[in-house]
């Protein structure tokens, strides 16, 4: 019962967040300032993610085709399809959710315990349209940073494939050409601008509504990342049976 | 001038405020007084619209705050200036941009016009040289005389505080409870404040509502207190040895 009565309340909040606007000369402001944050303060840790993911899928399908009838382009071929379809846009996601989904939780709860959210409210701000709004808008950047993930763990997995003496340079780049269904990039565009709002929007939510002190906002951060966390996991199997099924 | 009228507030089972009556003056500085869980943060908040009302009415100039649209009571909050208990200064904000801030969103002056504004305040309460330094960066004293800085800023009609001398030490305390009422007086505001410090009690207390267990159990003026028989306000204001001294000083004189 508690558990529908917070999806009722994030729901509500999400209509708040889009009533009465902040003022577009200071929204521009928090918006960079979001995309400063949470998409180009996240690159390195996606970055480093993503390169190695993509190394480890290459080397664990290398090791499972024994078989002398496999092609050794199904190398490059699975590390692709792993890495476009999953890895770049779910995993990373679960990561950004750690990552920047903490920073969100902790720093709305850290206003709300510090009554900086209540300074807003009493001002007559919109303080949900202030502070979740711009976050929306920055992660819409978010399918940047998979393009991205996505690059890097091909990349990641070429560079496992071929040093690692698994595949060949030509067999790899051939096994990454072969089969390729456009569609497959544009269902993981679509998975991540849903993760996008997720992530935004779920950390906030329990930053926003959090009651109590320091070791609250503690817990907030914890219970948020879990929360996005199955939210994503579920969101994701929806998406692939609709998009995919 | 703020009318409250019989109200009502209750968190699940627990009654907060359970009919309150009052009013706070056009140009004075009035205090809410009582004991730790006497409901005083909850009438604040009230009164700043935080909460809804089980019951009851607050009158702002005449207009009924439970009456007024959502757009209007956006409206009426931009008249209010609120000083919190911890301040509440945006941590990623410095000194300038925090009191440059109500503007920012609610003005259309030019960058040049703030400027001015901010600065003109800022010498108000006495800070000079901070403008660029972080909440963090600048004591706890300073930190309150932001707070009236940015509470200020707008010109409001309304100016409210939540314990504004908490962790301050006495001295600071009577320079912050000097410069509310100076500037309650100077901007003609009407002005509450909540405060369990006794001195600002004596200071500044042109009227004192005094609540107990989420009703009004006293109201009158710094004088009156001095005065008065109600056994619940002199166990209150009088609880210290030194309290108990000046108004059996006070009592003699007067004899």
């Amino acid at each position: 019962m508690k558990q529908l009565a917070a999806i009722g309340q994030y729901f509500l909040m999400i209509r708040e967040v889009f009533k009465k606007p902040t003022r577009w000369k200071v929204m521009r402001g928090l918006i960079l300032k979001e995309i400063d944050e949470l998409i180009y303060g996240s690159m390195g840790i996606v970055i480093f993610v993503s390169f190695f993911i993509g190394g480890v899928v290459t080397i664990q399908t290398a090791l499972n085709l024994n078989s002398p009838l496999i092609p050794k382009n199904l190398i490059g071929f699975a590390a692709r399809q792993s890495v476009i379809l999953e890895f770049a846009p779910t995993f990373t996601s679960i990561i950004m959710a750690g990552k920047v989904g903490s920073f969100i939780t902790s720093s709305i709860g850290s206003m709300r315990v510090t009554e900086q959210i209540d300074a807003l409210e009493v001002m007559g701000i919109n303080s949900l349209n202030y502070l979740v709004f711009p976050k929306i808008i920055a992660l819409l950047m978010y399918p940047f940073v998979i393009a991205i993930a996505m690059y890097l763990g091909i990349f990641g997995g070429f560079l496992a494939g071929v040093f690692g003496g698994f595949s060949t340079a030509a067999d790899f780049i051939e096994g990454v050409r072969i089969d390729f269904v456009p569609f497959h990039v544009a269902y993981a565009f679509i998975k991540t601008m849903f993760f996008a709002f997720i992530i935004a929007t779920v950390p906030s939510f329990h930053g926003y509504y959090m009651k109590g002190g320091a070791l609250e906002v503690g817990k907030a951060s914890t219970t948020s990342f879990v929360w996005t966390a199955v939210v994503i996991i579920t969101t994701n199997y929806i998406l692939t049976q609709l998009l995919l099924g | 001038m703020i009318e409250v009228e019989n109200i009502h507030k209750s968190f699940g089972d627990n009654k907060v405020l359970k009919g309150i009556s009052t009013s706070f003056e056009k140009g004075k500085t009035s205090l809410i007084i009582g004991q730790s869980g006497s409901g005083k943060t909850v009438f604040l908040k009230c009164l700043l619209g935080l909460f809804n009302l089980d019951a009851g009415n607050i009158l702002y100039d005449q207009d009924n705050y439970a009456n007024l649209t959502l757009k209007k009571k956006r409206k009426l909050r931009e008249k209010m200036g609120m000083v919190f208990q911890g301040s509440a200064l945006f941590d990623s904000m410095d000194v300038a941009d925090n009191v440059r801030f109500p503007l920012d969103m609610f003005t259309k002056q030019t960058d040049e016009e703030k400027r001015e504004r901010v600065h003109s305040v800022l010498k108000r309460v006495n800070i000079v040289n901070a403008e660029s330094k972080f909440p963090s960066e600048i004591s706890g004293g300073m930190q309150k005389r932001v707070a009236i800085a940015r509470a200020i800023v707008m010109n409001p009609k309304y100016l409210f505080c939540d314990e504004p001398n908490s962790g301050l030490d006495p001295k600071t305390a009577i320079l912050i409870d000097n410069l509310i009422q100076e500037i309650t007086d100077e901007y003609q505001m009407t002005t509450v404040i909540n405060t369990h410090d006794m001195n600002s009690v004596m200071e500044i207390g042109e009227k004192i509502v005094f609540l107990k267990e989420g009703l009004k159990a006293w109201e009158g003026t710094k004088e009156d207190v001095f005065k008065t028989d109600n056994e619940a306000v002199t166990d209150f204001v009088y609880s210290s040895e030194l309290f108990k001294k000046v108004r059996k000083m006070y009592v003699e004189g007067k004899n």
